[in-house]
């Protein structure tokens, strides 16, 4: 079911918590809303899900409109799905009890083949009899989303679903929650302010700062063609290092002219900063271009490395760790980059 | 760091230039810089800024309060060739602050203090009328839809709450009201003597015990044990996100949490209060046997003799009214929970005390009312 959330306002005494959010999710879709703690994204959700009343905007669902000027649909008859960060099982129903209580209106036997469908979906067939405080977090989690998925809602909404669980349980967690909900073929939209999470849920994400989103887009495209500064900075690792640009695909710095697509047009002439991410800089032992190491950090496959350039201008390289080089030492590089994300210099 | 601020005095005029990063890493150097270019300052002074590279909120709060201190010294300033745009932006967030601080020092005087907290206990006050009123809207809507189709009644729910308020609290309530009726007989007893007429111990139990105390005991106990409990249980739901988990599943919480406490507690607290009045007879029988000598029989005519027919009725007609209204008060301030435990004590303790006020003033208005029709 398609979704579309136009100028959504809400505002705490004068704060616009949300302001003007404006997205569309197509049926079938996983849309994420992405962005620091504060930034209004828990407020955009529970104005969808119908807990909180919007200021302004609409927001409707397959074309019935949910929330907007004289319109409101209370929660419970909007037919969306929720799983709440904490779960919010309900403690003194065993895990079907939970599965089945939203279920109502339809026969006992009916009943009962969806819960076991939904929690077969989930994995979790062999644990229905069991009581939410007998399982693990992440065990917790997918009974809330087999609760949010089993009346067949027409949107599933999951905030911040991971963030009570350990990293190595929320990553293997959020693949699974990915493909429940693809098998299920449900439209859903997940808040969260970690973008790895994000980027292995959702098809499309929207970058959100202080109640504005600031691009809607695929994580590909976040990454590689951020629409701001913000974008850039909070998405992904990186680096401005400043420039100017010399024609349309040529941006000078001082690591000497770099080619490529620029994803933002700017003037011939322009001064930049220009965006590295880690993975366009590539160790070169023979490459002119000499650096000092400052800082280094073993992720496994890769070192992250902070070099600092000639100018004092620093850049972060990741590198593949089959060679260790010290701190404070010197290391060669060379740019490879396919396209440019530059913003026009500030002050 | 020192080639970032440099200056020179020529012909009375200071000349400070401003060059390279002013930006948030190298805050700790810039922040020494400044204090010598302000130490002696002429009257007139210069900044030129043309050579800075790149000034964050840091920088711009840095050249700001060189700015500040350069005025405050007495210097005119000027800038060269422009003053940097995030300075403006420094005056904007400065003004705003001063903006948001100002009522509140107007705020705190011995007139407005008074009004200020009698506007906000009024409007509080609508607020609380309003939600009462909806929720009170929302039980009657979900009981009328249950008339039609009474599966939606959630039997299993209302028994549950018959045991948990009425059944669990048969012991308290039997033993407050028993020890009530021996105190009321107690006294009565005394006072009669004075007259000669401990006989009449006997009607003063049972008028009031079954008139009054008994039901009136039995709210007010309940009020405190199930009024708290309701508005815990279902304040701790809402701090758990049940409630809205409740509602984003299509169920509607009055029906699901509301109605079945409101209707197990409109058929527990009348069957309570005839353990009450029971207790409360017996009591009295107790204390006449043992203090005035009055043997059982003779208790037992006088009571069977001082009860109208309407006595009894008097007190039971009360009891669901009672219920209800307790009922109604503890779920919707657990409803009303949100987002701190602080909030779930404090309407906790609000609801007891609520319901108690509403029971004993509704009560008032009931025995002003049999006044008047003569019951």
């Amino acid at each position: 079911m398609r979704l579309e959330v136009e100028g959504l306002t809400r505002a705490y005494g004068g704060q616009r918590a949300v302001d003007g959010l404006s997205f569309a999710l197509e049926a079938g879709e996983i849309g994420c809303l992405l962005g620091p703690s504060g930034c209004g994204k828990t407020t955009a959700l529970r104005c969808i899900a119908g807990f909180d009343r919007p200021d302004g905007g609409q927001i409707s669902a397959a074309g019935e409109v949910l929330a907007g000027p004289g319109a409101f649909v209370p929660p419970e008859r909007r037919r969306i799905g929720m799983v709440f960060q904490d779960y919010a099982l309900f403690p003194h129903l065993d895990v079907f009890g939970n599965v089945s209580f939203g279920l109502r209106g339809l026969d006992r036997a009916a009943r009962d083949a969806r819960a076991r469908e939904v929690l077969d979906l989930v994995g979790l067939g062999e644990l229905a009899g069991r009581y939410p405080d007998e399982l693990s977090g992440g065990q917790q989690q997918r009974v809330a989303l087999a609760r949010a998925l089993a009346p067949r809602p027409r949107l599933v909404l999951l905030d911040e679903p991971f963030s009570s669980l350990d990293t190595e349980v929320r990553r293997r967690l959020a693949g699974d929650v990915r493909a429940a909900l693809k098998r299920e073929g449900a439209t859903a939209l997940l808040v969260t302010h970690d973008q790895q999470e994000a980027f292995a849920i959702a098809d499309r994400i929207g970058v959100m700062r202080a109640g504005r989103l600031e691009q809607w887009d695929s994580a590909w495209r976040l990454y590689h063609s951020p629409a701001t500064r913000f974008v850039a900075d909070f998405v992904g690792d990186g680096a401005f290092i400043p420039g100017h640009v010399e024609g349309e695909r040529r941006v000078a710095t001082e690591l000497g002219p770099v080619e490529g697509e620029l994803t933002t047009p700017l003037a011939s002439g322009a001064r930049v900063d220009l965006l590295l991410r880690p993975d366009d800089i590539v160790v070169d032992a023979g490459s002119p271009l000499r650096t000092r190491i400052l800082d280094k950090c073993f992720r496994g496959a890769q070192f992250m490395y902070t070099l600092a350039l000639p100018s004092g201008e620093r850049v972060l390289a990741l590198v593949p760790s089959h060679e260790d080089h010290e701190v404070g030492g010197e290391l060669g590089i060379r740019l490879e980059t396919r396209h440019l994300v530059g913003f026009a210099r500030e002050a | 760091m020192a080639e970032q601020l440099s200056f020179a005095d020529i012909d009375g005029r200071r000349r400070i230039g401003i060059a390279g990063r002013w930006t948030m890493d190298r805050v700790d150097g810039l922040a020494r810089v400044i204090g010598p270019a302000v130490a002696g300052v002429p009257a007139s002074v210069e900044i030129d800024a043309a050579g800075v590279e790149s000034l964050d909120l840091t920088g711009a709060w840095l050249l700001h309060s060189l700015e500040g201190r350069l005025a405050k010294a007495g210097a005119v300033v000027s800038w060269r060739p422009a003053r940097p745009q995030p300075l403006a932006f420094v005056d904007e967030l400065l003004a705003q602050g001063e903006a948001e601080e100002a009522p509140r020092e107007s705020r705190s005087t011995l007139v407005t203090r008074p009004l200020h907290r009698i506007g906000r206990l009024t409007v509080g006050f609508r607020r609380s009328a309003l939600d009462s009123l909806s929720l009170l809207g929302g039980v009657v809507t979900v009981m009328g839809r249950a008339c039609l189709s009474p599966h939606r009644f959630r039997l299993a729910s209302i028994v549950r709450h018959v045991y948990d308020t009425g059944v669990t609290a048969i012991p308290i309530v039997a033993l407050i009201a028993f020890l009530i009726a021996v105190i009321v007989a107690y006294i009565g007893a005394q006072q009669l003597r004075l007259y000669g007429g401990e006989i009449y111990v006997a009607d003063l139990v049972t008028v009031s015990v079954l008139r009054e105390l008994g039901v009136l005991l039995t709210a007010i106990i309940v009020a405190g044990r199930s009024g708290s409990a309701f508005a815990a249980e279902i304040g701790v739901m809402q701090l758990n996100d049940e409630v809205d988990a409740l509602r984003a599943i299509g169920l509607d919480p009055v029906e699901v949490l509301v109605v079945p406490r409101v209707l197990g507690l409109v058929l527990a607290l009348p069957l309570l209060t005839v353990v009450a009045n029971a207790m409360g007879l017996a009591g009295g029988a107790l204390l006449t046997w043992s203090l005035v000598d009055m043997p059982f029989a003779q208790y037992w005519d006088r009571v069977n003799e001082s009860i109208a027919p309407t006595t009894f009725w008097a007190g039971m007609i009360k009891a669901p009214v009672f219920a209800f209204i307790i009922a109604l008060v503890a779920t919707l301030r657990g409803l009303q929970v949100r987002d701190s435990s602080r909030e779930l004590g404090r309407l906790t303790t609000v609801a007891v005390v609520q319901s108690i006020f509403l029971v004993i003033l509704i009560d008032a208005l009931f025995a002003v009312v049999y006044m008047e029709i003569d019951f």
